[in-house]
């Protein structure tokens, strides 16, 4: 009797591990066909943080490589248009220790630049439209190309091939839409003399309190 | 008396109103020269519609609205165009902005606009074109476009008008009050006929313009006789700042609170400054465009503050000057109230449609602020803030960058009000890093855009590259297969002729031979039932004997008509059908003339050749085979009488022709100095080598004649 009753416990064991372990294959199998990702989303991802200027001072043909090379296993600090700022957020999504930029592959621009073509001097050779990564320069063969300026991503990688030398990489103005305030001095910036406001005492608001107090106490 | 509600926080500065409020509104003597911003409120610039030298009259209009958040601009008085240009505008940055410059003729000519007498009469529509068309955007501060608030999706239910102004020494709106409560009722009126006569219209007052509240008051009881619009409810409540932010006033006056990232239209209300109200009763009642406003100077470094009513485009210096200024006492002019203002980087900026206050105070008044030391988490600012924010934690994230945490927080609620800066006991800047960490925000989601576009256009760009060199592989391809396809053809022919006929329909070839072998086949069918060929051929003068018959009865019919009535189409008709009918008659001699053969045949009893040449005309695809089978024969019969050094010789001869060709290419392209130059120069330089190539073999040929003349027998033999 025990004999029996204990096989009989080891085959409802094995048999409801057995019915479990269908039921979840099933169920991931089902996940695993449904819930596909399609492409790879850390590359996308990545890709999502890269300046998109196609430039391809990291060594690779645009954004979208260097960030599958990342996924590869390739550095972070080789994307001198998206800084520091890029090789942190790339170090935080990636879980890694953010590095110096690889000075290597170039420096980090204080100012966005595009470029900009004398169309005096361009005889129309179409070298630089076929260099523009991003189609942001209009022309035809034998005809003036110029620059559309809001595409343009300021690669600079027109400037080389075109043959009489007429791209310019001419810095963007600061315009009032795009200003914006400065984060005041820390007490050590002022300290160190840094005083990068040009504009004249930002900190005004609601200096007159004391006045306030004064003339409530008067009254 | 209205139900009121409370807002959260909010600070009792000094108000400082008294200064200003001493007089009366005063005018403004006229300029010698007006500025005129084209951006005066937020949205797209206006675009000019004068040019420099054109002579304008008050009130035209010099710039028109661009795009539907937009507001044109008028001359505020006539005269001259003196420039279109860039010119420092009142803003803290000092930067410069397109301008368009009148010197005024001191006339003052008005040009001709007319009044509309019956508001009631007009639709929504017209009203609003015409609120839009004068140019009036919001006098509370923002400059936002009042006609793009006055078309609300929604239905709106309640029209407040914010008579609050709850920031310090400002009295513009307080005195407008005080002088021209009829008209805003009328203005007020006309704002409640556009959103279709709400079931309320309230105006928000603070209780420390008593004054304003009895003008109103006055005002309705003499209007309420005959008057038609809603019932106007002057609510008056505590002051408190900033209760006059529009927000803040909706939840005091209604208690419901404008969710955030929502338009109070989303509630059913609209939300008018008082000042906008009295702009928009000039434009409908008298068609003025927004060309003046009143505008606040005080403060201790003016001897004369006051109320003055000032054309936009008056320089700040020469305001100044109405109201005794005094250079040497203020260390900083600010535009606005000593809350929200900024300090102005010169006294050549312009007035524009959003200044509601100059304010000129001395060292004393607004001293310097102390420099700012550690947050101690008091937690006052936490306290005082009427969005119901966390400012220090704000604070901490402003400082680090970090802008999710800023966004989580909702910064962008923070409505910069600065009271958390009043309070700050440490004398943190704190509304100076929400501005800052704004800005920064603002910035990276337009790069943020600029990248996705920028993405999009690389991804496209790409595509068409790897479109384009797909096409030419597939293209080169298609070449090569052709040439394959061709050589194996040359190749099989060759070897058909070779082999006898007999077998080659079964002989076993490539895919390419298939069609040869095909023909061949029926070939040998052909022979093997000359039966059926007769009856063929029988059937065949049939046919072409009747068709025979037909073409010459349609030329007869043809000619007939043609006897009546001839024409050139006619002529030419009858010509064809002739040609067909001769055509007929060919047909038809030929089909007997290979009966004939083909019984001759039978009679002789020969099947190989003539078979083939009775067949030949009757079939096309035998024909081509047959005619193929000549060439390739031939090709072969030549091909074994040339050597493998004949061949290269021949093939050599061919290099060279071709690298003579390129040469002469070159040449030209060198003469017209073309891009391609470089791409010629190379081609030159490839046919070189495989001439080299070629000779070089040639030359070891020449060596290993014997050997090689041997083997080639032999192959031939084999095949």
């Amino acid at each position: 009797m025990t004999e029996m009753s204990s096989l009989e416990l080891l085959l409802t064991a094995v048999i409801a591990l057995v019915a479990l372990a269908t039921v979840f294959g099933v169920i991931l199998g089902y996940a695993a066909v449904t819930f596909k990702v399609e492409g790879n989303p850390l590359a996308e991802q990545i890709d999502a943080l890269l300046p998109q200027t196609q430039c391809g001072n990291c060594g690779y043909p645009g954004c979208k490589p260097y960030a599958q090379a990342i996924v590869d296993g390739e550095a972070i600090n080789k994307c001198p248009p998206g800084g520091q700022a890029t090789i942190d957020a790339l170090a935080n999504l990636l879980d890694v220790p953010a590095p110096e930029l690889d000075a290597e592959h170039g420096e980090e621009a204080d100012v966005k630049s595009v470029a900009y073509i004398r169309e005096d001097e361009c005889i129309g050779c179409t070298k630089c439209i076929q260099a523009c990564p991003v189609d942001a320069i209009l022309g035809a063969a034998k005809l003036m190309h110029t620059v559309i300026a809001d595409e343009c991503t300021g690669c600079d990688l027109c400037v080389e091939p075109c043959p009489v030398d007429c791209i310019d990489m001419l810095p963007v103005p600061q315009t009032l839409a795009d200003w914006h305030w400065q984060t005041p001095l820390t007490p050590a910036q002022r300290f160190a003399g840094n005083n990068h406001s040009d504009y004249p005492n930002a900190n005004l608001i609601a200096t007159d309190r004391g006045l306030d107090d004064t003339e409530d106490h008067a009254a | 008396m209205s139900k009121i509600w409370d807002i959260h926080g909010g600070i009792h500065p000094a108000e400082n109103k008294q200064q200003s409020l001493t007089g009366p509104l005063q005018a403004v003597s006229l300029p010698d020269s007006l500025i005129l911003p084209l951006s005066q409120h937020i949205g797209v610039p206006a675009s000019p519609v004068v040019s420099v030298g054109d002579k304008v009259l008050k009130g035209q209009l010099i710039a028109a609205a661009k795009g539907f958040v937009s507001a044109p601009v008028h001359a505020p008085s006539s005269g001259i165009i003196s420039a279109i240009e860039e010119r420092a505008v009142p803003h803290v940055s000092g930067m410069q902005a397109p301008c368009i410059v009148i010197e005024t003729d001191g006339h003052d000519r008005w040009i001709e606009h007319s009044a509309i007498a019956d508001y009631r009469k007009q639709t929504a529509a017209e009203l609003v074109a015409i609120i839009r068309d004068a140019g009036i955007t919001g006098l509370g501060g923002a400059g936002f476009p009042s006609a793009v608030k006055l078309q609300p999706q929604q239905a709106i239910d309640t029209l407040i008008i914010n008579a609050t102004e709850c920031e310090p020494y400002i009295t513009a709106d307080d005195q407008l009050m005080r002088q021209r409560s009829a008209d805003i009722l009328i203005g007020i009126d006309i704002l409640a006929h556009i959103l279709g006569d709400p079931e309320r219209v309230l105006i928000g007052i603070e209780d420390n313009k008593p004054e304003a509240q009895e003008a109103l008051a006055k005002a309705l009881a003499d209007k309420s006789a005959n008057r038609h619009g809603p019932v106007i409810d002057v609510v008056e409540f505590p002051t408190k700042y900033p209760s006059g932010g529009e927000k803040q006033l909706i939840q005091i006056l209604t208690g419901k609170e404008v969710p955030s990232g929502k338009l109070p239209a989303d509630l059913g209300i609209v939300c008018q400054n008082i000042g906008t109200t009295y702009a928009i009763y000039r434009a409908i009642c008298h068609g003025e465009p927004l060309i003046s406003r009143i505008t606040t100077v005080t403060g201790k470094a003016c001897n004369k503050p006051g109320n003055f009513e000032v054309l936009i485009g008056t320089p700040v210096a020469h305001l100044l000057e109405q109201a005794g200024f005094d250079d040497t006492l203020c260390p900083q002019l600010v535009m606005g109230g000593p809350m929200m203002g900024f300090a102005l980087p010169s006294t050549a900026v312009p007035v524009v449609k959003a200044t509601n206050c100059l304010l000129a105070t001395t060292a004393e008044e607004t001293p310097a602020l102390p420099p700012a030391q550690a947050c101690i988490r008091c937690g006052h600012c936490a306290d005082v803030c009427p969005a119901n924010l966390l400012p220090q934690q704000l604070y901490w994230h402003a400082q680090s960058r970090n802008y999710e945490r800023l966004e989580a927080h909702h910064l962008g609620d923070c409505i910069e009000c600065g009271a958390c800066s009043y309070v700050c006991p440490s004398n943190i800047p704190l509304v100076q890093y929400y501005r800052a960490a704004k800005g920064e925000i603002r910035l990276i989601n337009e790069e943020k855009q600029q990248s996705d576009r920028a993405r999009i256009r690389f991804e496209r760009h790409q595509a068409r590259i790897e479109q384009e060199e797909r096409d030419k592989a597939a293209k080169r391809e298609a070449r090569k297969l052709a040439a394959e396809a061709a050589k194996a053809k040359r190749e099989t022919d060759a070897k058909t002729v070779s082999t006898d006929t007999k077998n080659a329909s079964a002989e076993k070839g490539t895919s390419d031979l298939d069609v040869v072998q095909a023909a061949m086949a029926r070939v040998a069918a052909n022979k093997a039932s000359p039966q059926d060929q007769r009856k063929r051929f029988e059937r065949a003068i049939e046919t072409t004997a009747a068709r025979l018959a037909k073409a010459e009865q349609a030329l007869e019919a043809l000619m007939k008509d043609a006897k009546t009535d001839c024409t050139k189409e006619q002529l030419a008709q009858r010509d064809q059908q002739r040609a067909s009918v001769e055509q007929a008659r060919l047909r038809h001699q030929e089909a007997k003339n290979k009966l004939a053969a083909l019984d001759a045949d039978q009679a002789s009893e020969q099947e190989t050749e003539p078979a083939l040449k009775a067949n030949r005309s009757d079939d096309p695809a035998l024909d081509r085979a047959a005619t193929a089978i000549a060439r390739a024969q031939k090709n072969a019969a030549e091909q074994a009488l040339m050597s493998p050094q004949q061949k290269l010789q021949q093939l050599r001869d061919t290099l060279e022709k071709r690298l003579s060709k390129a040469q002469a290419r070159l040449a030209q392209a060198k003469s017209e100095d073309s891009d391609q130059l470089e791409a010629f120069g190379n081609a030159v330089a490839i046919l070189n080598e495989k001439i080299k190539a070629a000779d070089l073999e040639l030359a070891a040929f020449d060596q290993s004649r014997p050997p090689a003349n041997k083997q080639t027998e032999k192959s031939e033999e084999t095949q």
